[in-house]
């Protein structure tokens, strides 16, 4: 596997490093043929993290990359201009420096700044000249069930107001009623509107009742153009989970390894610990492989992951337990 | 490597798991071990090094057992097991609990030491094995609390010898140690030559529960020292290893009375169908042919993939290979670790560099530059003739063909002489389902593999082994029925010089296939009355009759299928039919044995012909209860096709005791009747022609005993064989079944009450416990 040197994709958009994927016809029969064995499923997610296990250095520089692939994110309702800007800040400068210098790193920053449409515009201006892309919610976030036209028009003002990422929501209902085809016009669409901003498709895996729903999800929204796919808004009451994780993932090996096209995967909501993190990388790293170890094709959403990581890499450096209020909040 | 190349390379790095505390522990004991015989360790004595195969380093000295080590130690069990019975269940189940506890308490030091000695990853020993030794004391701490009250007509056998292989070295000690002790039974264990270390560690905490001196006794050595546990004055053998000293322990404790389960070596077949998650089963495949550097005897090492996926379910699983981690076993990053020694590795090395055939595939990923490793392989394209095919590697290499349809899977998967396990992989219910119980297999895991459990019985059928370890099947194997025997005096056949007691010849023939037939040899033999009359001639059965009747057997597959409701009827209309002539058939008895007990002895095999009609559809099987979302079903199967000699003593009753519970279980059987009294047997094939038995599940030969048994026993297309033959034919029974390792239920010259209600033995060894392990989710 081809490796970025991490100035590249530190400071470089995603679109540079590696074609988009442009989707295909839909395949049913191919949709179709998709399983997912739940419990199997679960026994490998399960032992992944006794099988795999990253100590010292190795588990700083690991962490270190975890913090690359973050979205930083921020969706509240009482999210203000200056909220934004103090987030931006963190986005650009992570890791305290002192801390960045006893690794022996040169400045790292988060993947990207993760918000609502109107906060775009503060993002964009905090984070004028870092690379460091902004990405908007879109499309009735979270549930995606305001109108369609308005849907696509959000979109189409989210990439205007400067968005280099939309992370749209798919109408869960396509899938508990097995309209595929509604599915898979809908992506399109929403790809479509994006134009060269990227597309994530957020599948809300939680509200989908079966592995092989996700499974079949996954394989549409890469057929209908996804650049990454996504598991939760955060907001549905179960969100990131391994098991959801590898089917997610094996469908996106499945879909490079007929098509060609890599397709970025991003987990969402309830990855709050550093070593919750390792372990998503170990998994990406033994089921796609190092490229997709890279901020370009994985991102993890999360708020509070950046601080649990901040705590571990001082404890690294200066062999004691940290603290949280020694480490900047974002 | 700096952070920063870390940081681009995003390798692993070393993850190693400190050996410091273990090797401190062997260091304290001196480095050097004796044996642990009756409470404390003898001095060391000459012996061999106990080395890690990782490294090739020595890690202590052990002893060579001596004849007196053995006799010392067999007599410490001796002298402490009734002392133990004694105790009652729930005082033992308060050190199984402790023990339980203890190797909880002290389990990163046994899964270190595990590795070390073994070569395993530390994954396994600390995420599989230790958990499951302390799952199997806490099961079996439960069952010694419940012996009394649910085992009520059961004793324990005695003293136990058992001997352990070195795949799974404490793993192995907890399934043989942990229902022996709860039973009531004492031990002498000899584990591995290769790993005895944590064995002994055992031992230690066996002193520190204080579980009293003589209970549990521990003797390291070779196969010769093997060879004096199978000689020495025990009362069971228990033996897991290969099916080669399986054989030769079968040999040796034949006739000795010993009771004796082995669990033996496998070739299991592993399923999958073109429906199947083929991600899942291509992780099942890790771990059923990578774990333990597949020297496990269950290990899924014959895959066997649905033609429609193959070429796909092929690429995914050689890029799974590529992603396995090769190396030092302590390290937590590692997938397959170090074979246990040079000599295993040369073996496997041996057997795959001999076939020419097959396209091999080797994982890419690298092996450590010195130490016992062998790469993960894959051998695809192989046909059923190929020797990889069939023998077993005890290594990491899978071997593969495909199949068109769940019919040639079946085929395929049961085309071999062992039968230990099998995994399937499907979505489809129906087909898991269907596949399961045909598959001969003592466990079947669906959609899974390498499932194990103390709830769940786990053993083998064929050439794997008989007997089953967990579940309470598990307990038959440390248990004896409560009652003692009387010894068995040889009835010989009545003498007479006398005219006929007919006016009309009538031909005694014997039964084959639903046909009655002459006897092969052209011989016959006369059968007089007490007075001296001719009562009539049978047939003198030889090997051809017994060849010809295992053939009828065989071709009466069908009755296996059958519902228990149909064999029920079927067995209902014979003893309904068997009233209708009981007064000839109690008037026959009387003649032949010169007794007045004829009446009496017709009613109670139409009562025992009830009895097993009334079994026929209510032996059930179970459902476990194992720590898994998902089902293992404990399913009774028949045994196949049982070959017995009948009881010389009751010639009726006797007949029925045995043909009525193997029918009724689904097994076709070949009966020899009654030596010195067999008409009542040639009249009872009138009574079989009448009541709907198909041809072929019931037949009946006649002549001598010892004739018959050993080509009964010898006969590798019959599961089972009986005997209750007033002649001793125990030892000779016991030493040809080692052939095909068929089950054997002997009676050792002991005589049995044919009027006692004992339906459970003659229901037990008429049926294996399969356990099908379902887990599921959606």
């Amino acid at each position: 596997m081809d490796t970025n040197s991490p100035s590249q994709t530190t400071t470089t958009l995603p679109q540079v490093t590696e074609p988009r994927n442009p989707g295909m016809e839909l395949d049913m029969q191919w949709v179709r043929a998709a399983q997912a064995n739940t419990s199997a499923i679960e026994r490998r997610a399960a032992t992944l993290p006794g099988r795999r296990s990253v100590k010292k250095d190795f588990q700083a520089a690991w962490l270190l990359k975890a913090i690359t692939c973050i979205d930083l994110t921020t969706l509240s309702g009482d999210d203000t201009a200056n909220r934004v800007r103090r987030l931006c800040a963190k986005a650009r400068q992570p890791v305290r420096a002192d801390l960045l210098a006893a690794l022996g790193m040169d400045p790292i920053t988060v993947g990207a700044v993760c918000v609502y449409h109107d906060m775009i515009a503060p993002a964009v201006a905090a984070l004028q000249g870092t690379g460091i892309p902004v990405a908007a919610v879109s499309t009735g976030f979270p549930a995606g069930l305001s109108p369609f036209h308005l849907r696509l028009a959000e979109i189409d003002e989210s990439v205007k107001a400067g968005a280099a990422e939309i992370d749209i929501v798919i109408s869960r209902r396509n899938v508990l009623s097995g309209n595929w085809q509604a599915l898979y016009d809908e992506m399109r669409a929403f790809r479509t509107a994006c134009g060269d901003a990227h597309v994530k498709a957020i599948l809300a895996t939680g509200e989908l009742g079966t592995l092989r729903n996700v499974a079949r999800a996954s394989l549409i929204c890469m057929m209908a153009g996804a650049d990454f796919i996504k598991t939760s808004t955060g907001k549905e009451s179960v969100n990131a989970t391994l098991p959801v994780s590898l089917v997610m993932i094996r469908a996106i090996r499945d879909y490079y390894e007929r098509t060609g096209y890599r397709v970025g995967y991003k987990p969402a909501g309830g990855i709050s610990k550093a070593k919750d993190a390792l372990v998503y990388l170990s998994l990406m790293k033994e089921e796609l492989g190092d490229r997709w170890l890279e901020p370009d094709l994985f991102r993890f959403g999360a708020s509070s992951l950046l601080g649990d990581i901040e705590r571990q890499l001082e404890h690294h450096v200066t062999g004691a337990y940290s603290a949280g209020y020694r480490h900047p909040i974002g | 490597m700096s952070v920063k190349e870390i940081f681009n390379t995003m390798e692993y790095g070393p993850a190693p798991e400190s050996a410091a505390e273990a090797l401190a522990w062997l260091v304290d004991q001196g480095d050097r071990f004796g044996h642990f015989i009756d409470g404390a360790f003898t001095e060391p004595a000459d012996g061999f090094d106990s080395r890690n195969p990782a490294t090739g380093e020595t890690l202590a000295t052990l002893s060579q057992a001596t004849q007196a080590d053995v006799d010392g130690a067999v007599a410490a069990a001796r002298k402490a097991q009734p002392i133990w019975a004694r105790l009652g269940g729930p005082g033992r189940a308060r050190y199984l609990y402790a023990l339980a506890r203890l190797v909880q308490k002290h389990a990163r030091l046994f899964a270190v030491m595990e590795t070390l000695d073994n070569g395993k990853p530390i994954r396994e020993s600390r995420d599989i094995d230790i958990p499951l030794v302390q799952r199997h004391f806490y099961y079996h701490a439960g069952m010694a609390q419940l012996m009394e009250e649910e085992l009520t007509d059961r004793a324990p056998v005695g003293v136990c010898g058992q001997i352990i292989p070195w795949n799974f070295p404490l793993l192995m000690l907890a399934w043989k140690v942990a229902p022996a002790l709860a039973m009531g039974n004492t031990v002498v264990l000899k584990p591995a030559e290769y790993t005895s270390l944590t064995a002994l560690l055992f031992a230690d905490i066996c002193r520190q529960a204080g579980v009293p001196k003589g209970v549990v006794n521990i003797v390291t050595g070779d196969g010769v020292v093997g060879e004096m546990l199978v000689e020495a004055d025990v009362d069971k053998i228990a033996f897991t290893g290969s099916t080669e000293v399986g054989r030769k322990i079968r040999a040796a404790t034949a006739g000795t009375g010993k009771a004796l389960t082995l669990e033996l070596g496998g070739k299991s077949p592993y399923i999958v169908f073109d429906d199947a998650d083929l991600d899942s089963a291509v992780e099942g495949l890790v771990d059923a042919i990578w774990f333990n550097q597949g020297q496990v005897c269950c290990a899924g090492s014959r895959l066997l993939v649905h033609e429609p996926v193959a070429e796909a379910f092929y690429a995914k699983l050689k890029a799974r290979m590529d992603k396995l981690r090769i190396g030092n076993p302590l390290d937590k990053c590692i997938d397959v670790g170090a074979v246990v020694d040079p000599v295993q590795l040369d073996s496997i090395t041996r057997m795959v560099e001999s076939s020419g055939a097959g396209e091999v595939y080797k994982s890419a990923a690298g092996l450590p530059i010195s130490g016992c490793y062998y790469p993960p392989t894959l051998i695809t394209g192989l046909d059923t003739s190929d020797p990889l095919m069939q023998e077993e590697i005890f290594g990491p290499v899978l071997v593969s063909t495909t199949f068109r349809t769940p019919t040639d899977a079946v085929a395929l998967a049961n085309n071999t002489r062992y039968g230990l396990a099998a995994t399937v992989w499907t979505e489809n219910v129906n087909l898991a389902l269907d596949i399961a119980p045909k598959l001969a297999a003592g466990v079947v895991w669906v959609n899974g593999t390498n499932m194990f459990d103390a709830a769940a019985g786990f053993g083998g059928v064929r050439e794997s082994g008989f007997g089953r370890e967990g579940g309470w099947e598990g307990l038959m194997a440390y248990t004896r029925p409560e009652a003692t025997d009387k010894p068995l005096n040889r009835l010989v056949p009545l003498e007479g010089d006398g005219a006929p007691a007919d006016a009309i010849d009538r031909t005694a023939k014997m039964y084959v296939g639903g046909k009655q037939a002459r006897p092969d040899s052209g011989y016959s033999k006369p059968i007089w009355s007490k007075t001296g009359a001719l009562l009539g001639h049978v047939g003198l059965g030889s090997r051809k009759d017994v060849r010809n009747a295992v053939e009828a057997a065989q071709g009466a597959a069908g009755w296996a299928k059958t519902t228990g409701h149909l064999r029920a009827q079927i067995l209902y209309y014979i003893a309904e039919n068997l009233s209708a002539r009981a007064e000839e058939f109690g008037h026959r008895i009387d003649q032949m044995t010169g007794k007045r007990h004829g009446a009496k002895e017709v009613d109670a095999a139409i009562q025992s012909l009830f009895t097993y009609a009334a079994w026929a559809d209510k032996f059930d099987g179970q459902v476990r209860n194992v720590p898994i979302r998902g089902v293992a079903l404990a399913m009774r199967e028949p045994v196949g096709l049982i070959g017995a000699l009948c009881p010389d003593e009751a010639p009726l009753l006797g007949l029925v005791s045995v043909m009525a519970p193997a029918i009724a279980m689904g097994n076709r059987i070949v009966l020899a009747a009654s030596e010195p009294f067999p008409l009542v047997a040639t009249d009872f094939y009138q009574i079989l022609d009448t009541s709907d038995v198909p041809g072929g599940v019931i037949n009946i030969l006649t002549g001598s005993h010892s004739e018959l048994a050993p080509v009964m026993a010898a006969h590798l297309n019959l599961d089972a064989v009986w005997s209750f033959s007033s002649t001793d034919l125990s030892g000779v029974i016991e030493r040809e079944a080692a052939g095909n390792l068929k089950r054997t239920w002997v009676n050792n010259g002991h005589a049995r009450d044919w009027y006692a209600r004992d339906s459970r033995a003659f229901l037990d060894a008429a049926t294996e416990v399969k356990t099908v392990w379902v887990p599921y989710g959606e």
